[in-house]
């Protein structure tokens, strides 16, 4: 087989693959990036899932992409715009909806929201500096002047707010919806968006630093113009200008070890390839336990990287319809969030514990094709909604726990907006298993392992492998499941570059 | 007469609280609303000739330099260690723990081999953990947003606990902090009657399921005391929990301190922004140096301080402080010992804590009809029988039967609890032991039943809530019971807070009212005469 | 009610009880492993004889035994264990270790090949878990069978002879090797190893065939005055042929509760197990880079002036500061010298000056020792008789 090399071979063409390929490359690096499926983007893409009906693929808005990535490989310049931000509805069953932008609202509570997400918005003022750096270190081996800086920012926020912010960091958001609000469509709002793409309930505590990570990861729902598949494609083409040699449909099948070093990797089709390092950004319980194997690694690492949780509560939804859906009036051009307390949050969560499907979900749909056109035929919308919760493990059996959901998703819809169901041509449910199958992430978990607290920082994705580096010289991480996480962000791939630049110098 | 200090409350930290002043030589006096002395460490016969332990009902916290300082074993106090335990499995199974290393591996191996051995790692495991908290428990936690020296070197000591670790455990130790116990147990255990087992000191009194993130620090708020030096042991305390109450009311009597009962307060004095005294419900006035708390804090704030005196920040804090009550509790006398026919005959399994629920999904699914405003279908239940062990409690051959519950939420759907909620409560919990025990009920003499509706009224406990407020990191350390406040000072100058809502929590520890003690000693200048935490080797 | 009554019987007997029982005329018993272990059957000063001088047998059953077999069975225990496990012949015995991933041990064990793809890990604790953890990635079964063998020492310079005359003729059989025998219906398995330091080989055999076994060797060992021997007069044995035991010796890593008290092979005086070129194996970064930055701790073998045993007692550099302590020590018969192990701190070893500190109990008073010692070569007591082959015969 013929064998070639390169500094530097990246697995994985999501985006955190793409934005530590890219950053390697502008380095200066020799990168070649290998990517299973025929195109790159991962989470971010687009699918016609009916004739004539594109869907967002997997995520359907970013919430912040990295500006770290986004200044440096010149998105703008690949062509990369975005609609102006969403602003959200709360829809409700009655019509009594509530447009939320984000601190501003209006109702009972608009007062006390604004104060809420100030509060909350300083405190991830503060947090967001932790996301564009490697996990501190639990031991000497820190850039001390760096965390020190860190801690310097905290203590601006003053002592009245410090101590809340110590109190609150690890409070559920349940108690913080029911401490500072009184309506309920905000509770719910505040609730959903917290645990959006957590396998945890708005009664877990730990979840309201969830919602400061999202605070922190940027302001604003942003819709690519021409989708999101747009954005995948600014991100290749940005990638590529860099210098990144971008294979697809270049599926690994082994990380080569010799002698305790990566040195390469195994192509599926028998094609073996000679690199200086290797970047794996794809999942790393499949990094270690698919392509590197138990035979190189301690067994006591390799058996951390099967304790990874990686339950994904959350499924995607796509509908083709006939005509404009009427949720009462609601702006069908913004984020239409459907979670009318928080106690329904956590109500739609408790059957997924036991692997069964909920009765009445809570959703967050956009319908791309309000804002332009071309994803739906003329007069036609496609609905593209995550659905929450969904089992990872359904007792009742893929098919059954799909069906069950997807009707229960469509009881909620038409209870929202009635007459939806009459204008349904094709539905499309994507559960967290059809989610792993197509897209890798193992048990359908976006983050590539859940964002939970026992889960960052430098327990992210696990001990001995949470500084990007990995127990195997030469192999790196750079997906989701490595700090700060997953989303379409680019954060960690960016991080990761960092960190292997670093170690290189 | 001015008293040096009123303490307002003659539960355990109260008392111990009082001891320790007075022993310092300050003039104390314990106001006490009930009849009787206790809180919710007593002793009561509530049916001819049977003690009941009617609100907690083991012992395995209280911190035995306590004892030792107070000289409580002089004065009567002995702990009693107990013996294995059982979860009964639905289908006729069990699950038995006995305290010989050898028989409880072979036993747990009946169910997994693998999970046999694994305990021993998980053990170790949570010993460590332990090791590593206990010598906060008796400390005054440090203000992290303060710059004084003494919480900047309270922080340092913090420090170097951890620097004693290694990176993996510093690690491992943030994780089990913060991770669900059902997901811990995962990463040791595959067989769900041995990880419904364990999962059971993680939810004890607590608002949370074994599903929620946080509930394994519960765990170790239950493992970190011990009987003898047995790490992690529980036993009873002779005579029954108000054994302990009654040695340390002995200890402020031999002291010079004095206990008043019956005399519960309507107002904490406020005067000059200093705590001058308390009034009593029958009109009396106490005048004192200084006004101690026992209570919790929502009860000593919201209902026995006028609002006007306190910060707003304050009291609005003290006001969403959570303390939902999760627990009810059975008392039951037996006419005879109950039979277990899945136990073997002689099996000494029912010498210790008999559980119902032989999974961790049925614990969870208590707790989601605990969410949803109700007690629990298929509740939890931590069932002791003391009276196999301490022969002082009750006539020989009979029994008595202490029955902890979980869940029962502070109100049933938003409303407050009726009898017959009570009723239909006692009937589940008796109904689930009469599954796994036929002829239970025929040998029921006598059941006092308590939800959290009876906790809050007799005790004083809010919402029935046995910890006097939950213990989630919100409102753990520098956060418990305010952050500001978690130094047992409340914003008036000389009233002071030593119940269970401050750290280090609740159980039957005492440590919170010798850390009150301490401090106040300290403010008055005095010597503490009080034991530091056993050195850890 | 159940049946069930383990309870009752905490320790376990093992398949010799019935002879072990009768002639343990102290009914002196300790657990081991979850068993009845005899520590002494009557005179441990006549067991241990029994064993440097003629044949001493001791009931081995408790040692837990896994049985490791599959496709990728050397290629898990490559990955377990020190020492490479491929290499090692079908028929053939090694004794290895086993570390965590920090590189700290977790037990040592000697490792049977009885075919390509079957072999039998025999060690002092149980690891079921950690065992079954490594074996994820791998096809291999791991199974304990520790009650399914039955194991009996036969060690003594008169080893060999009392097999002969038992009809097991073992004297081609090299150190570290096995032959199989028939036995009665079944057959047994000899393997020329020990704990003993001398002379000496271990009988493998199913359970149901135990008894007869132990009458058999009884009966041909008789006219050289073969005896059960216990673990006091066993434990006098290995200290002179400097073998460590875990748990005695040191703390397996998965039961310390005090990090720092774990230790890796190199401190341990194993690091001649570690084979670097075999590939990858548990804890081999964490040893390699103790190899570069130094090992924290020695083991060490001592010679001590006097004739008093310097069991538990603590040592000192320059008599002032703690520089170790003993772990196992006795007044050897064989050497007429008092002997110890130790764990030393690496940086007190060179340069010497080292100090024992004695707490002597004499008529009901401490008498307190501080006595210079000097760090010997192990095994204290390594006779020719051991390895000759073939082997000799008394």
């Amino acid at each position: 087989m013929p064998t070639r090399s390169s500094d530097v071979l990246v697995i994985g063409g999501g985006v955190n693959g793409l934005a530590c390929a890219a950053r390697l490359a502008a380095a200066g690096c020799k990168v070649v990036l290998l990517e299973t499926t025929g195109k790159v983007g991962g989470g971010a893409g687009e699918r016609e899932f009916a004739p004539g009906f594109r869907a967002p693929a997997l995520a359907h808005l970013t919430q912040g992409l990295d500006s770290r990535m986004v200044d440096g490989m010149g998105l703008a310049r690949h062509g990369l715009v975005f609609h102006p931000p969403l602003a959200t509805t709360v829809v409700s069953a009655t019509g009594d909806h509530l447009v939320v932008r984000g601190g501003q609202t209006t109702g009972p509570d608009a007062a006390a929201w604004a104060a809420l997400q100030a509060k909350l918005s300083a405190f991830a003022r503060v947090l967001a500096p932790f996301r564009q750096m490697p996990p501190p270190r639990l031991s000497g081996q820190n850039r001390w002047p760096g965390l020190a800086r860190q801690a310097l920012g905290i203590r601006t926020l003053g002592r009245a707010n410090l101590r809340e912010l110590l109190r609150m960091i690890l409070i559920n958001v349940h108690d913080v919806a029911e401490d500072e609000l009184t309506d309920d469509r905000l509770k719910g709002l505040l609730a959903f968006d917290a645990t959006l793409g957590a396998w945890l309930g708005p009664r877990s505590p730990n979840s309201l630093i969830l919602y400061l990570d999202r605070l922190a990861r940027g302001e604003g729902s942003l819709l690519p113009k021409g989708g999101m598949a747009a954005l995948a494609a600014a991100l290749g083409r940005a990638a590529e200008s860099a210098g990144v040699r971008v294979r697809t449909t270049a599926a690994v099948q082994q990380v080569l070890v010799e002698g305790g070093r990566a040195v390469g990797v195994l192509l599926a089709d028998g094609e073996e390839i000679r690199s200086g390092l290797v970047v794996s950004a794809i999942h790393p319980r499949t990094t270690f336990h698919g392509l590197v194997g138990a035979a190189a690694l301690d067994a006591g690492f390799y058996r951390a990287t099967g304790h990874i949780r990686s339950r994904g509560g959350a499924a995607k939804l796509h509908l083709a319809l006939r005509d404009a859906p009427d949720f009462r009036g609601a702006d069908l051009r913004s984020r239409l969030v459907i979670a009318p307390s928080s106690e329904v949050v956590e109500a739609a969560f408790n059957p997924v514990k036991y692997g069964e499907v909920p009765d009445s979900p809570v959703l967050e749909a956009i319908l791309p094709s309000a804002h332009e056109p071309g994803q739906a035929p003329e007069g036609a919308h496609v609905l593209s909604a995550i659905v929450q919760y969904a089992p990872h493990a359904p007792r009742a059996g893929l098919s059954a726990a799909r069906a069950a959901l997807l009707e229960a998703a469509l009881g909620v819809l038409e209870a929202h907006a009635p007459g939806l169901r009459g204008l349904v041509s094709h539905a499309d449910l994507l559960m967290p298993q059809d989610i792993e199958a197509r897209f890798g992430m193992v048990g359908g978990n976006w983050h590539h392992g859940e964002l939970a607290v026992e889960q960052m920082l430098f327990n992210r994705p696990q001990f001995g492998a949470a500084h990007y580096s990995t127990p195997v010289d030469g192999l790196w991480l750079a997906g989701a499941g490595s700090h700060p996480g997953g989303g379409i962000n680019g954060a960690a791939g960016w991080n990761a570059a960092g960190a292997l630049l670093e170690a290189r110098a | 007469m001015i008293h040096d200090a009123i303490v307002i409350g003659a539960g355990h930290n109260g008392l111990v609280a009082a001891c320790y002043l007075a022993r310092a030589g300050m003039k104390v006096c314990v106001v006490e609303k009930n009849d009787w002395i206790g809180g919710a460490a007593v002793s009561r016969e509530l049916y001819p000739g049977f003690t009941y332990s009617n609100c907690s009902y083991v012992s395995s916290l209280f911190r035995p330099e306590i004892m030792r300082d107070l000289e409580l074993p002089k004065h009567g106090l002995q702990i009693l260690p107990y013996e294995g335990g059982a979860v009964f499995q639905q289908g006729g199974g069990y699950l038995g723990m006995f305290r010989d290393h050898d028989a409880n591996r072979r036993e747990f191996a009946r169910h997994s081999r693998r999970d046999a051995e694994a305990y021993d790692i998980y053990a170790r495991d949570i010993l460590r953990f332990c090791r590593f908290i206990r010598p906060m428990l008796m400390r005054t936690p440090p203000d992290p947003s303060s710059l004084r020296p003494r919480d900047l070197s309270e922080l340092l000591w913090l420090g170097k606990q951890m620097g004693a670790l290694s990176e993996r455990m510093r690690a491992r130790m943030v994780q089990f902090w913060t991770m669900s116990i059902a997901d811990f147990l995962d990463e040791y255990f595959e067989s769900p009657v041995i990880k419904g087992y364990l999962a059971v000191s993680a939810i004890i009194g607590t608002a949370l399921g074994p599903m929620s993130p946080g509930s394994a620090y519960v765990l170790l708020h239950h493992y970190m005391g011990d009987v003898d030096g047995n790490v992690g042991a529980w036993g009873f305390a002779r005579g029954g929990m108000g054994a302990i109450t009654r040695a340390l009311t002995d200890s402020l009597k031999a002291a010079g301190g004095e206990v008043r009962t019956g005399q519960g307060v309507e107002r904490i004095d406020v005067t000059g922004g200093r705590a001058s005294g308390v009034v009593l419900a029958n009109g009396d006035v106490l005048r004192a140096r200084r006004v101690i708390s026992n209570m919790d804090v929502k009860r000593t704030f919201l209902r026995h301080v006028d609002e006007a005196v306190l910060p707003g920040e304050f009291v609005r804090r003290v006001k969403t402080f959570k303390i939902r009550g999760s627990s009810g509790k059975l008392n039951i006398a037996l006419d005879s010992a109950p039979v277990f026919p899945a136990l073997p005959e002689g099996a000494p399994n029912v010498r210790g804590d008999l559980h119902f629920t032989d999974s961790i999904e049925r614990m969870e699914r208590g707790y989601d009809d605990w969410k949803a405003g109700r007690f629990s279908r298929d509740p939890f239940q931590d069932v002791m029988i003391p009276t196999m062990i301490d022969p002082t409690m009750v006539p020989p051959g009979k029994h008595f039967m202490s029955c902890f519950v979980q869940y029962a939420p502070p109100k049933i759907e938003g409303r407050d609890w009726t009898d017959a909620d009570r009723d239909a409560f006692r009937d589940t919990c008796l109904n689930q032991i009469e599954t796994y025990s036929p002829g239970f009920k025929d040998r029921v003499l006598h059941v006092e039943v308590r939800t959290p509706r009876e906790l809050e009224a007799e005790v004083g406990l809010t919402e029935g809530n046995i910890f006097q407020g939950e213990l989630t990191f919100d409102q753990l350390l520098f956060n418990r019971p305010v952050p500001g406040y978690a130094q047992y000072r409340s914003p008036i100058r000389d009233l002071w807070m030593c119940g269970s809502s401050t750290h280090p929590g609740g159980g039957v520890m005492g440590a919170p009212g010798r850390n009150a003690a301490a401090e106040v000693l300290r403010e008055a200048g005095m010597k503490r005469g009080m034991r530091d935490a056993y050195a850890v080797l | 009610m159940t049946t069930l009554g383990h309870f009752r019987t905490p320790l376990l007997q093992t398949p010799f009880h019935p002879r072990t029982a009768a002639a343990n005329v102290l009914s002196r018993w300790g657990p081991w492993g979850g068993y009845m272990a005899a520590l002494c059957f009557g005179d441990v000063d006549m067991e241990y004889t029994a064993i440097r001088n003629a044949a001493s047998v001791y009931d081995l059953c408790p040692m837990v035994k896994y049985r490791i077999a599959g496709r990728d069975a050397a290629a898990y225990l490559n990955r377990l264990t020190l020492r490479n496990a491929a290499t090692l012949p079908v028929g053939a015995v090694h004794y290895t270790a086993w570390c965590d991933d920090d590189g700290k041990l977790l037990d040592d064990c000697t490792l049977f090949r009885n075919g390509p793809d079957d072999f039998l890990i025999c060690c002092q604790e149980r690891h079921l878990p950690w065992l079954l953890d490594s074996a994820e990635g791998f096809d291999v079964q791991v199974a304990e069978v520790t009650q399914d063998i039955a194991a009996l020492s036969l060690q003594g310079p008169c080893s060999a002879s009392v097999l002969a005359a038992a009809g097991f003729d073992v004297e081609a059989l090299k150190p570290f090797r096995m032959a199989r025998f028939a036995f009665a219906a079944g057959e047994v398995t000899i393997s020329r190893t020990g704990f003993t330091g001398d002379l000496g080989y271990e009988l493998w055999i199913d359970p149901a065939l135990a008894l007869p076994l132990w009458d058999r060797l009884m009966t041909a060992g008789a006219p050289w005055g073969i005896r059960p021997i216990g673990s006091d007069a066993l434990n006098l044995a290995r200290i002179e042929a400097g073998f460590i035991i875990t748990n005695l010796d040191f703390v397996p890593a998965h039961q310390a509760l005090r990090e720092d008290r774990p230790r890796s092979p190199l401190e341990m005086g194993l690091g001649w197990m570690i084979d670097w070129d075999k590939g990858h194996f548990t804890g081999r970064q964490a040893l390699l880079a103790e190899k570069q930055a130094g090992s924290a701790w020695a083991l060490v073998g001592l010679d001590i002036p006097g004739n008093v045993s310097a069991e538990g007692s603590i040592l000192y550099h320059d008599k002032r500061t703690e520089a170790g302590f003993v772990t196992a020590a006795a007044w050897s018969p064989a050497l007429k010298a008092s002997i110890a192990l130790a764990q030393v701190k690496a940086r007190n070893l060179p340069g010497g000056n080292l100090w024992v500190e004695i707490y002597a109990l004499r008529e009901l008073q401490y008498v307190k020792l501080m006595l210079p010692v000097t760090v010997v070569e192990r095994p204290f007591f390594n006779p020719p008789r051991r390895r000759a082959t073939p082997a000799g015969r008394v």
